[in-house]
């Protein structure tokens, strides 16, 4: 065996078996830049671009449930684009128009780097991801997925089926800082989701730590000072200390992408304007926007 | 020739252009955009970074554009491939996207054009009558180093001027 | 739908349509990667992943090994000089005792298949011995040498007037420009087929075709008629393909096994494997009278050539002679010196060391205004060059330079209307990110005037041939000169048309074989030399054939003339169209053009040394987002000096990809090195400008002032789009911020986080020593 193209997931699990060193490919986005620059030799290849269990999505109780082969430019689609809003701006800030109709969610989640641009986003909506092997199915959270940069839990047969997120969650606003307007690797980016009805606020952010972080200090300090009736911030130097918390949350490095430094600073003004945003647009009372001039 | 190659050797049937094509001895690693150049005999769609990241070696796969550098060939067995021979009318003939692009002199050294065309006719295809920003976006994954991209929107406002009126 | 492509129109002025576009648009022209031969192999060359080591040993036992690979070739099997160079061969085939850059040479396999051969690359064994790398140009020329040749590749002084003038107001900065890649999109590739008499047919994808075939003679130890060139299909230069890349390298593979070998360089092997712009760091001190009036301009210009020589010499000598700018300077102290260092090996990059002097010298003109408080443009309006004027090196400018023209012009036009407030979310910077507070976005317009010296010069004597065939009232024109698709080859077409009044010019296929030397396809040449030599050849065909003509009907030979593609006499008793007018007979006229003597600049730089300027200017407008830093380019608008406008569309693109370069230099380009380690050698990395960066360009004025000696009147357009655009941009982006910016390009962390008080000064480091004897 060496290159299978299963039309359903029993099949991919029976070439697993035949074959337990076959790799996986889905949009190829990754997986084919390696194997171009002899970074990766396969010896034989599950390709899962016709596996049915991976296709589309659906509403289910309050969740969207996503399959793990869709693509990005799938999740930018008018209806995905209200019920996960976050997910579609990401989406759209994905490389191409020829990357984003190649490319999957799954694929994203599975190569896991530091800076895929859908995870600061599922980790804000704290997705669970739905891990399927011959041996049955089971459910990870975001964090229990992916434990290092380009490192996943997933074993040997096993393949990510679908991922759910809640669906129309509150407020979402995704912010990708790039160095040119297309095609560009995220220097810093930041999810961030005010669940009005939860009365939360979560805050991912990408590309600033060997894995997507959770600025949780901020989170837990912004919920508390929001006023959930009036929907407003209820001190004037809140946003300021928000901005800081999520700063020290930040774990960057020098690359030859960015300083640590940037990003650092980067990573603040994203939070702080992604919040801002969301006041001003769907925030009541007289909110004002004031710029961060330093 | 087939022997000597390192690495797993494999047979499969792609359907490029309406046609199918055999590949035999082929090796399981290679991409589509390698397998069009180098075994069928379609050598429109380039080379300039086999990264997904200029391009120029577009074409449409199930009606969708996708880099035919990322697409491990022997897993496109079953799929519609189109490529920029594919868009080209009969012997000698230019579409109207090709005839716009030369027309307002969207090409310089062409190494970026097979790329484009491709890109733009699927632009059209689905939005006949786009902004400039809209088009500027759909054709962001191209890239060009000669031109500077100003005769290219030239080139495709004109096709689009052509279609609709 | 189709439509027939109509190719009858086209003469000189006119937006005549490509001889190759047909071909391109369909995916059917064939370009050097495209070439295939029966049987061939795929070459592979192994690369050094250090800027600096010894070379202990270098064992190919274990690739040879491998099945399906049929050579593996050292330096030890170089039969003929071991390197090569465009002006001193100073540059190894393969690294024998020592590397000096990462990405040099060591090796080369052929195999049956190119993943057999990459994994024949890897199988071979080089016993590298690190050492320190030099990577700081400013320390490089006292530091240890690196080559036996030393570590000053050249040195260039200009020297007028009085070193000891002063002005009422001094200005003065350092300023950098980091290592810009032409990253042409047809990576380097080539097709060698060994020949029956024991040489080598070569088609290749190069800047010019006969100064390879000498280098290449030269290391195969073969005389130059067995070394035939081919000019494959070219996906783009700006100046990466003037120095070998893989030439030797495949003829020795396929001499040595007898078989055709293909090479085709990856994008990374790209990056790696072929010159670059030379960064520079450059003191400057500018002095004016209180009309701001230019009264010395003293620079210190020092270009990092990395570790061979290429063109520096050339650079270098642009470099310190441009230094000032487009402007009348009464006294100059200059230097400017290129070194070697373990970093990547500089040479031709379009614009070729004025690049960076203008982006200096536009950031000084700029804060001599502020400090005078006289308006930018007006300032350098008060210093622009006219014909008749002298530039630092003593010669006087005889040519056209409507350089206020090319400034009033360009300041006129409009700006664009709109602003951060209307723009909609993918027009603000950041773009699909949606980083972009619009509170926090503000708008900046900055100018820039260049100058740029076109061809070569300095005594150089520089030619191009051409040959004109003419049967049946077919035109077949043979010419050397490199297409990189800038549009020459519908040039050629056009020339002839004019001159022959023919409708079908046929090109015949450029070859070392056939045709002498065209020179090459830089320095804003091509026009000039070759469509000259064009020209002459087909004037000299349509002076035969007129002469021909006129004796056989008894007439003078100025009674007749080419009217619409007929001969004529003035009293239409002759009246045959060209196809009739010969029949059977063939007229051949081969003709080498060769520009007005230059001299050889003196060891004060002083010399009439240069042929002919161009003269540009750009005002940019752009939008910052002031606490991220990032930055979109709303709008470019450009005048340019012409000469002559041949082919109007053609021209357009010469401007607008120039810019493009220069926007991309300005804010998001550059070679990032580590200790000599190139870290983004990638389009991943190395960013260009995408269509949703890139600017719409206004043209305002295109002056048309012909140029003595131009054979049409024409100056070359290729390099002034690429030379000011770049400094107003940065200049924009100042004053948008108020920050001073002395590096290009700007990236986001120099804006979002400036330190208090990088501010616009007056002057900013001095400079520390005063250029010395």
């Amino acid at each position: 065996m060496t290159v299978v193209v299963p039309a359903c997931l029993e099949e991919a699990f029976e070439a697993f078996d035949k074959c337990p060193d076959a790799q996986l490919l889905a949009g190829g986005t990754d997986f084919m830049v390696e194997v171009n620059f002899a970074l990766r030799r396969p010896p034989a290849v599950v390709c899962l671009r016709k596996v049915e269990e991976l296709k589309g999505w659906r509403l289910e109780g309050g969740e969207v449930v996503l399959g793990a082969g869709i693509t990005y430019a799938e999740l930018m689609g008018p209806q995905l684009g209200d019920l996960v809003p976050c997910l579609a701006q990401a989406s759209r800030t994905v490389g191409s128009p020829q990357i984003r109709n190649a490319g999957t969610l799954g694929g994203n989640l599975g190569t896991a780097s530091p800076a895929g641009d859908s995870l600061p986003v599922l980790a804000a909506l704290d997705a669970k991801i739905i891990v399927a092997s011959k041996n049955g199915r089971r459910s990870l959270g975001f964090d229990e997925l992916i434990v290092g940069p380009k490192r996943t839990t997933l074993g040997p047969g096993e393949v990510i089926v679908e991922i759910r997120v809640p669906a129309a969650l509150g407020s979402q606003e995704f912010l990708k800082v790039g160095t040119r307007n297309a095609m560009v690797i995220a220097v810093a980016s930041v999810a961030l989701v005010v669940d009005w009805a939860g009365r939360s606020v979560r805050c991912a952010l990408g590309s600033v730590g060997p894995v997507v972080i959770r600025a949780r200090d901020a989170e837990k300090f912004i919920s508390s000072r929001i006023d959930w009736t009036g929907r407003e911030l209820t001190g004037d130097d809140d946003l300021a200390e928000f901005t800081a918390l999520v700063r020290s949350a930040a774990r960057p490095i020098d690359d030859h992408r960015s300083t640590a430094d940037y990003r650092r600073h980067a990573v603040g003004v994203c939070a702080q304007r992604a919040l801002g945003r969301i006041l001003a647009n769907h925030g009541g009372g007289a909110w004002e926007q004031t710029s961060w001039a330093s | 020739m087939g022997a000597d190659i390192v690495g797993e050797l494999i047979d499969y049937q792609l359907r490029v252009n309406g046609h199918e094509h055999d590949v035999a001895d082929g090796w399981l690693g290679e991409s589509l955009l390698y397998v069009l150049r180098e075994r069928l005999g379609l050598p429109g769609s380039k080379n300039a970074c086999e990264q997904g990241e200029c391009g120029s070696c577009s074409v449409l796969m199930d009606g969708r554009l996708v880099c035919s550098c990322m697409v491990l060939a022997a897993s496109a067995v079953g799929a519609e491939i189109v490529t920029v021979e594919g868009l080209s009318p009969g012997y000698n003939e230019l579409s109207d996207i090709q005839a716009a692009f030369l027309a307002e002199g969207g090409v310089q050294c062409g190494f970026c054009t097979p790329g484009f065309v491709v890109s733009v006719h699927d632009l059209l295809e689905h939005n006949p009558d786009p902004t400039e920003l809209e088009v500027r976006e759909a054709v962001s994954g191209n890239l060009c180093r000669c031109t500077g991209y100003g005769r290219i929107l030239a080139a495709v406002r004109a096709a689009q001027e052509t279609r609709q009126g | 739908m189709s439509t027939a492509l109509d190719i009858r129109r086209g003469r000189i002025g006119e937006s005549a349509a490509r001889p190759d576009g047909v071909p391109k648009v369909r995916g059917e022209f064939a370009f050097s990667s495209d070439l295939f031969s029966e049987g061939m192999l795929w070459g592979h060359i192994v690369r050094s992943p250090y800027p600096a080591a010894a070379i202990r040993g270098v064992d190919v036992s274990e690739a040879l090994r491998i099945p399906g690979v049929r050579a593996a070739l050292t330096s030890d099997d170089v039969p003929g000089r071991k390197t090569y160079g465009l002006d001193y061969p100073d540059q190894p085939v393969f690294a024998w005792d020592v590397v000096r850059y990462m990405g040099e040479p060591v090796a080369a396999v052929a195999a049956v298949h190119p993943e057999t051969a990459r994994r024949a690359a890897a199988a071979i064994i080089v016993d590298y011995a690190p050492t320190e790398p030099l990577t700081d140009p400013v320390v490089a020329a006292d530091a240890e040498p690196i080559h036996p040749l030393g570590n000053v590749l050249h040195r260039q002084r200009v020297r007028t007037g009085d070193p000891d003038a002063r002005g009422t107001v001094v200005v003065e900065g350092r300023y950098e420009t980091g290592m810009q890649d032409q990253a042409q999109m047809g990576p380097e590739s080539g097709l060698a087929i060994p020949a029956e008499d024991g040489g080598v047919d070569l088609y290749i994808a190069t800047q010019w075709l006969h100064i390879d075939q000498e280098q290449m003679a030269a290391c195969l130890a073969l005389p130059l008629e067995k070394v035939r060139l081919h000019l494959a299909g070219v996906g783009g230069s700006f100046g990466a393909r003037e120095d070998l890349s893989m030439q030797v390298q495949i003829c020795l593979l396929a001499l040595r096994t007898g078989r055709p070998v293909k090479m085709v360089y990856s994008r990374e092997e790209s990056f790696l494997g072929h010159v670059h712009r030379h960064p520079a760091v450059m003191w400057y001190r500018h002095h004016a009278d209180a009309d701001g009036r230019l009264v010395k301009v003293e620079a210190r210009i020092i270009l990092d050539g990395g570790a061979y020589l290429s063109t520096s010499t050339a650079v270098t000598m642009n470099a310190a002679c441009m230094a000032p700018g487009p402007y009348r300077v009464p006294n100059a102290v200059v230097e400017a010196v290129a070194v070697r260092t373990n970093n990547p090996p500089c040479g031709a990059m379009r614009g070729f060391g004025s690049v960076q002097v203008c982006f200096a010298h536009e950031a000084q003109m700029d804060k001599l205004a502020a400090a005078l408080g006289i308006d930018p443009v007006e300032l350098r309006l008060r210093n622009a060059l006219k014909s008749g004027d002298s530039l630092i090196t003593g010669q006087t400018l005889r040519g056209t330079a409507p350089v206020a023209e090319v400034i009033r012009t360009c300041a006129a036009a409009p700006l664009p209307a709109g602003g951060p407030v209307t723009a909609t979310e993918l027009e603000l910077p950041g773009g699909a990110g949606r980083t972009a507070d619009r509170d926090s976005v503000r708008r900046g317009v900055g100018f820039a005037v260049s100058i740029k010296n076109l061809m070569y010069g300095g005594g150089f004597d520089d030619y191009s041939s051409a040959r004109c065939r003419l049967e049946d009232g077919v035109a077949t024109i043979t010419c050397a000169a490199v297409e990189v698709g800038q549009g020459f080859v519908t040039l050629v077409q056009q020339i002839a048309r004019e001159v022959l009044g023919v409708v079908d010019v046929v090109l015949a296929p450029p070859g070392t074989a056939d045709i002498g030397s065209a020179g090459s396809t830089s320095a804003s040449r091509q026009t000039w030399m070759s469509g000259g030599a064009v020209q002459q050849a087909c004037l000299a065909v349509r002076e035969r054939l007129l002469t021909s003509i006129a004796s056989r009907h008894g007439l003078a030979r100025e009674a007749l003339e080419i009217v619409e593609g007929r001969i004529v006499s003035l009293d239409r008793e002759v009246d045959l169209p060209i196809s009739e007018a010969a029949p059977g007979e063939v007229l051949e006229e081969t003709a080498e053009f060769h520009h007005a003597p230059t001299a050889e600049l003196d060891a004060d730089g002083q010399g009439d040394a240069f042929v002919s300027f161009a003269f540009a200017a750009h005002r940019a407008v752009v939008d910052v987002d002031l606490e991220l830093g990032l930055v979109r380019v709303v709008e470019i608008a450009t005048s340019q000096d012409v000469g002559r406008v041949l082919n109007p569309v053609q021209l357009v693109g010469q401007l607008e990809g120039g810019i493009a370069q220069g926007v991309g230099l300005a804010v998001m380009e550059e070679i990032v090195l580590d200790h000599g380690r190139v870290r983004n050698p990638s389009f991943t990395d190395y960013v260009i400008p995408t269509a949703l960066d890139m600017p719409p360009v206004h043209i305002a004025a295109l002056i048309e002032e012909p140029e003595p000696g131009s054979p049409m009147g024409a100056k070359g357009a290729g390099e002034p789009p690429m030379i000011s655009s770049m400094a107003a941009v940065v200049a924009a982006i100042r004053d948008a911020t108020g920050l001073e910016l002395p590096r290009a390009p700007v990236r986001p962390q120099d804006i979002a986080l400036a330190r208090p008080g990088q501010g616009p000064v007056a002057g900013s480091s001095p400079i520390t020593q005063e250029v010395s004897p």
